[in-house]
């Protein structure tokens, strides 16, 4: 059962109104969404809101928050959400990062080492992969592109949340809106930074990689990518979870992270 | 009027299965390519492009379009080129060049200048924004597709027309040495004439810069609609639109005999048709509409931009409920061949029976442009130079008396947009609807 009731606020930053979702209490964990936007609450923020608060900026251009011309690809939304941390006074904190917004945290961390005290990467883009390709989501309808991001859709009951089968009109622009935004970024190259490893390297920043074993999207490659560069980073692989782990095996995941993320 | 004459240049060969399997033109593997039938059919339709000349034609229409069977001109301007050379009455319209999938304006610009200068000065210009799969094949961010196309056509008049050598320093092109030695003969630069299916922001774009616009073979009432609202936008900007701001493309087909006709023509819905032009994944990558149009579409489910609707982009991609049987999916392609001639968005038959459709459509839109589109589909050379001799000695005579009887005035008799409109005077109209209503095409 969901007894949090989160907030939406916004706070000005970067020369707009940044719309962010905050929920729970305790030390702050800033959420990164991926690149179809904020879900909503589920379970698992739910279980990690019980010692964490966390902080869910809604990414420039997703309908809520007003684009920004000037972001162009994942290092400068990267700068962006950098900005606000730091006049927010909000760094360094530790991050939960999805996908699309594995690649922004990052990007984030190879800009500053300290920005982040811990860093819990799921399934996250940003690295070409060392095999396999990240799946062309851009080529696809957004209904096969929402189904290809779990394993098992009849199954998981909270991908019913996101994606119940219909669409509103307004859930349709909703997901166009994020989706063209995350073509504007992502587009070529495609979902990764070929700069990215190289300045991540060497970097200790404790690193949680976790990965759904039936992950359609990120390929594996992506993991030993970020393993290749992030030698201490620890991989926890969720069984025969796709690429919403979060929400395929919601016990398992809040079990990985909240021991990672345990002080 | 100007007339003009238009194919796909469609790669005839493709086994329709394999287009139906696929569920769309783009995506076909290039194994079904033979490069001995390609060498002989790009050499074929520009003799046909000739052809067209010896016929009367005003202009012969060329486009642009990447990875597909449905249309072999890959690269437009080499086949402008040959014709700017081999032709020496015709227009070369260009409907058109691609500019966002191109990515190139400096080099468009001199391209095109050679074009116009070997043909001696009879290049008309033309930009689409290329088609969605477009945007994939050339890996062309499509959410970037509209600032592109308008920066790269400002870019292009700008060197057309500003003494060089100057650096240019754009949102997304940057050149450090502006000076195109090769400049266009037509002064200032040649017209540019832009082709579209209704996309109000391309139409508000023409009516601002004073182009005519092409529908497509676009159904009657929408195109109605939209020339409408050109119509309005030039009142905006105190001139009255005209036969000469309009253009309008069909698919025609002509035969000795009905009978004929009809059957060559079921080549318009060879493999599923322009319906069938890309998967609707293709067809409308992420941002490649405007947000104010994507509302549109999510809005109004059941309508559609080149057979996608807001329905189909719910669905998965390529979905199908039936893998196999081809002959049924046929039936009903033949189905949709014959709605759309009821329609009237293609015009099949001999020359008595397709004049007077033609002579409606030019009631109705006004157009100062009309260009035939030839049948697709394996039709061979014999069909298609029948067709095109049929409707140039006994439909195109009695058409241009027509035009001239209901005064559509083409864009090179007079320049668009140089009809003032003083404010406070109203517009008059620029389309005909009343023939529309009998027809059922309101």
């Amino acid at each position: 059962m969901l007894v949090t009731t989160p907030t939406e606020e916004t706070l000005r930053t970067g020369g707009i109104e940044l719309s962010i979702v905050k929920g729970g209490s305790g030390k702050p964990l800033l959420m990164l969404h991926d690149e179809l936007g904020y879900p909503g609450w589920m379970t698992w923020n739910e279980r990690l809101a019980e010692q964490r608060t966390l902080l869910i900026p809604l990414q420039p251009g997703f309908g809520k928050t007003p684009r920004l011309d000037w972001i162009s690809n994942y290092r400068d939304l990267a700068g962006f959400y950098s900005r606000m941390l730091r006049e927010q006074r909000l760094d360094p904190v530790d991050v939960i990062a999805f996908s699309a917004g594995g690649f922004v945290a990052a990007e984030m961390i190879a800009a500053d080492p300290r920005i982040f005290r811990r860093m819990v990467l799921v399934a996250p883009m940003g690295l070409k992969p060392e095999s396999g390709e990240i799946l062309d989501f851009l080529a696809l309808t957004m209904r096969s592109h929402l189904r290809a991001t779990v394993a098992d859709p009849v199954n998981t009951p909270e991908f019913a949340k996101i994606y119940g089968g219909e669409m509103t009109p307004a859930q349709f622009e909703a997901f166009e809106d994020a989706r063209t935004e995350t073509a504007r970024l992502g587009w070529d190259p495609y979902m990764y930074n070929p700069s990215l490893p190289h300045l991540l390297e060497g970097l200790n920043v404790p690193t949680l990689l976790v990965r759904g074993t039936r992950d359609g999207v990120v390929p594996r490659g992506c993991i030993d990518a970020y393993q290749n560069v992030l030698k201490e980073a620890q991989v926890a692989a969720i069984e025969g979870a796709g690429h919403r782990s979060e929400i395929e095996n919601a016990p398992e995941f809040v079990r990985v992270v909240k021991n990672f993320l345990r002080d | 009027m100007q007339i003009g004459y238009f194919t796909e240049r469609p790669y005839r060969w493709v086994p329709e299965d394999e287009v139906l399997k696929n569920q769309a033109f783009f995506g076909v593997s290039n194994r079904f390519f033979d490069p001995q039938k390609g060498s002989e059919d790009y050499n074929y339709y520009l003799d046909e492009a000739c052809y067209a000349e010896q016929l009367g034609f005003d202009a012969v229409a060329l486009n642009e379009h990447h990875g597909t069977p449905f249309c072999m001109g890959s690269v437009m301007n080499v086949e402008a080129a040959i014709l700017a050379r081999i032709t020496s009455k015709v227009r070369i319209v260009l409907v058109g060049n691609p500019l966002p999938v191109i990515k190139h304006p400096l080099r468009m610009a001199e391209e095109l200048a050679e074009i116009d200068l070997i043909s001696r000065g009879r290049l008309v210009a033309g930009w689409v924004r290329g088609a969605g799969s477009e945007q994939f094949f050339n890996n062309a961010n499509p959410a970037y597709n509209r600032e592109y196309f308008n920066e790269a056509h400002d870019f292009i008049i700008q060197a057309w027309t500003r003494p060089g050598p100057w650096r240019y320093e754009g949102k997304h092109f940057r050149y450090r040495h502006v000076n195109p030695w090769a400049l266009p003969l037509q002064k200032p630069y040649p017209p540019m004439w832009i082709p579209g299916v209704l996309s109000l922001e391309t139409v508000k774009w023409c009516a601002e810069h004073r182009y005519p616009y092409i529908g497509l073979g676009t159904a009657l009432g929408p195109t109605c609609d939209l020339w409408d609202y050109y119509a309005d936008e030039a009142a905006k900007l105190g001139y009255q639109a005209g036969p000469e701001n309009f253009g309008y493309l069909v698919p025609t087909f002509l035969a000795e005999t009905e009978e004929k006709a009809q059957e060559i023509g079921k080549g318009f819905a060879f493999g599923g048709g322009q319906a069938a032009f890309s998967r609707p994944e293709h067809t409308l990558p992420p941002g490649y509409n405007s947000r104010d149009a994507t509302r549109r579409l999510a809005r109004q489910p059941g309508g559609s931009w080149l057979g996608v609707s807001a329905d189909k982009l719910r669905q998965g991609s390529a979905e199908r409920k039936d893998a196999t049987d081809y002959d049924e999916v046929r039936k009903k392609l033949v189905g949709s061949y014959q709605k759309a001639q009821k329609a009237y968005q293609i015009v099949v038959g001999t020359p008595k029976t397709v004049l007077p459709k033609i002579k409606t459509l030019m009631e109705v839109l006004r157009p100062g442009i009309f260009v035939v589109f030839s049948v697709q589909g394996p039709v061979s050379n014999e069909d298609r130079m029948t067709s095109m001799r049929l409707f140039g000695q006994e439909v195109m005579p009695a058409l241009r008396d027509y035009a001239k009887e209901i005064g559509l005035r083409d864009p090179i008799e007079r320049k668009p947009g140089s009809v003032a409109l003083n404010s406070g005077i109203s517009r008059i109209p620029v389309v005909e609807r009343g023939p529309l209503a009998p027809l059922g095409l309101t």
